[in-house]
């Protein structure tokens, strides 16, 4: 053994005066922080072990934890901070990449929180979404540029392409089986049922236990391809092809062997224990024509009858990439940007990789019409939509409908210690041990997820209200509802929007 | 009647329906008291483990009640609806209902030297309403529920 340089990065203080030695918090931690000595008759702790998940500080019955940064400091400096210090000093014990997990916690501009919302005054009446009706259905797909009639009269939908219907504006985005536990995908799926909207099964496959959501399940195919057969394709009312993701743009998944169960390896088809790695390309396409290929041979597969979505990351020249995905068949597009989430991503890539959801959607939506060929696509933003009001920005911004996942996870306990590739996640979400996977309750973890989406769509509604709209039709794109403040002109002309008080 | 059932898929075995079992039988306004001021904090509630499987146990409130049958000095009895209570002035603490209850859910109090046997009452007669062990079982997997024989069985 040598000097271990690094010190625990939280302080877990305890009121003894309050603490009365119940044990909750040590029975619950799964990180082994808090522990019982008899001879003093208290509780002690080993701190360096704390990830802060808050699971303890929650369950006290007496209210006598907390958990704060350890006041501990090396010396200060602009350009090293500790936690750089740090991370070298990690891996000069390991030799290893870095890994992280969550979005991007790093200080980059936060574009939602620079935009302005408008409301109506005066010369147009603003509108109470309690008392007159409000549209937030959306349909996703590709929209024809003409309407043919049969003799009748009646609208000829023979040709119509196969549409998505969701009756919120909002999904939840791909996380797998594998890296979110049993009871987190049981309650995503009857949440999304519940709502009449969409959750994603990630690349991860789908259990048996839940085909019976097909309705309301978007099954994932990525360059693992790990459980995807017929049955698959068919299990789901839409497919999408993950062709990059927003936490790692250019790398594939990585899914510790310690996270891969009995069933996570059977639902995936792949040996239990071992990483389940996808390749950071699809190994058959390496163009859009490619691309195009597997669209069509996945449309061929389920009879034209379900839209493919096409998800790629935010990256540098995502509006031309998008152009060709318009063309390549797809019906929809995601795009998501770089503070998206993940179970688990090198904490470089993660950090480093990748553009701002907010530059690529408005970027991407106005390609696309100066091409005209917005109607060929419809897009989904995603990669950090924290809030009902940055997804009013999306929307006005150009977005169909929104994807999220963070939120998702705060609504069933998540409190983003960013610990998730560790698989020993205190809330039952991010790990496959069964003690801990119990934890998640889905009857309460389902109602939770359908209170957040319909306390955004609320949201929404007012501030459409507040506008003067009542259809998020009239919402879409309208950039005119959007100001600017604090931004340079260049962020303003790609936000495609003007400042505040212009 | 409402009875307090626990579902063992849902039991963590925190324990921590013990603590707010002993609290609420504690006559003290806090838990903090009714532990620091080493009162009469006894639960009425025990969560058996036994690996990855647990279980919060408390009286059952039976149908057949062979802890009044068995009790001596008519210390435990059953009201109409079915709710088995002590009267701890008339317990001797000769144990034989300890011995009798199928599930183990008398407890011997301890507190007092086990001169008496104390159990589960709902809280009919301390905060009333819903049972502490119910209100604050942190994943719901105690619930308080009016369930029909049937229904009992099924889970017995």
């Amino acid at each position: 053994m040598s000097v271990n340089y690094i010190p625990a990065t939280f302080a877990v203080l305890r009121d003894t005066d309050r603490c009365i030695k119940c044990r909750a918090c040590e029975r619950q931690c799964s990180n082994e922080v808090h522990y019982y000595d008899a001879d003093f008759d208290k509780m002690f702790v080993h701190e360096e072990q704390c990830v802060d998940c808050q699971r303890c500080v929650t369950i006290c019955p007496t209210n006598a934890l907390k958990i704060t940064e350890n006041p501990n400091s090396f010396r200060k400096a602009s350009n090293y901070s500790q936690q750089l210090i740090l991370e070298n000093y990690r891996q000069a014990a390991t030799g290893a990449v870095l890994l992280s997990s969550m979005g991007n916690p790093q200080d980059f501009p936060v574009y939602w929180d620079k935009m302005l919302i408008n409301a109506s005054q005066v010369t147009n009446p603003s509108i109470d979404p309690l008392r007159e009706p409000m549209e937030t259905k959306v349909f996703l797909g590709k929209k024809h540029t003409h309407i043919t009639r049969n003799p009748d009269g009646t609208i000829d939908m023979s040709e119509q392409s196969p549409q998505l219907e969701l009756k919120y504006p909002i999904m939840f985005s791909a996380m797998s089986y594998g890296s979110i536990s049993y009871n987190a995908h049981e309650s995503l799926a009857r949440a999304a049922t519940e709502l009449g909207t969409f959750y994603n099964t990630g690349e991860g496959g789908l259990h048996q236990d839940f085909y019976q959501y097909k309705t309301n399940t978007i099954v994932q195919v990525a360059s693992g391809r790990f459980g995807v057969s017929k049955d698959y394709l068919d299990a789901g009312a839409a497919i999408e092809i993950k062709m990059g993701q927003g936490a790692k743009p250019g790398i594939g998944g990585h899914l510790p062997g310690k996270k891969v169960s009995d069933d996570v390896s059977k639902t995936r088809m792949i040996p239990k224990g071992t990483d389940a790695i996808s390749p950071a390309p699809h190994h058959d396409i390496y163009s859009i024509e490619d691309l195009r290929q597997l669209i069509f041979s996945l449309k061929e597969a389920t009879d034209y009858k379900k839209p493919v979505i096409v998800k790629i990351a935010a990256v540098h020249n995502v509006a031309a990439i998008a152009s060709g995905i318009a063309r390549s068949g797809a019906d929809i597009l995601v795009i998501d940007g770089f503070r998206g989430g993940t179970g688990a991503a090198p904490t470089r890539i993660r950090d480093n990789v990748g553009i701002p959801i907010e530059l690529a959607l408005a970027s991407v939506d106005q390609r696309l019409r100066d091409e005209q060929i917005r109607n060929e696509i419809s897009i989904v933003a995603a990669g950090s939509i924290r809030s009902s009001s940055d997804a009013v920005k999306a929307f006005a911004l150009g977005a169909d409908a929104l994807y999220i996942a963070t939120p998702a996870l705060l609504a069933i306990g998540c409190h983003l210690c960013r610990s998730c590739h560790g698989a020993k996640c205190n809330w039952g979400i991010a790990t496959q041990r069964p003690d801990l996977v119990k934890r998640l309750n889905p009857d309460i973890a389902y109602k939770r997820l359908v209170n957040l989406v319909r306390a955004w769509d609320h949201e929404i509604k007012e501030m459409m209200g507040g506008m003067g709209i009542n259809s998020l039709e009239a919402l879409k794109g309208n950039r005119l509802m959007l100001r600017g403040i604090g931004l340079s002109d260049k962020e303003l002309q790609i936000l495609g929007i003007m400042h505040a008080g212009e | 009647m409402k009875r307090v059932y626990v579902n063992e898929n849902r039991c963590l075995g925190c324990h921590l329906c013990e603590y707010w079992c002993a609290f609420a039988n504690s006559g003290e306004d806090s838990i903090v008291k009714a532990f620091k001021l080493n009162r009469e904090a006894m639960p009425r509630i025990n969560v058996e483990d036994s690996g990855e499987i647990h279980f919060a146990v408390q009286c059952r409130h039976c149908n057949d009640t062979p802890c009044v049958k068995a009790c001596i000095t008519g210390a435990l009895s059953v009201d109409n609806d079915g709710l088995v209570s002590i009267d701890t002035e008339r317990c001797v603490g000769c144990y034989t209902c300890v011995l009798t209850c199928p599930y183990g859910c008398i407890v011997i109090d301890e507190k007092n030297g086990g001169k008496t046997v104390t159990k589960c009452e709902l809280c009919v007669k301390n905060a009333g309403n819903e049972p502490w062990c119910v209100k604050q079982c942190i994943n719901g997997a105690i619930v308080f529920e009016d369930r029909t024989n049937a229904e009992r069985q099924a889970v017995l």
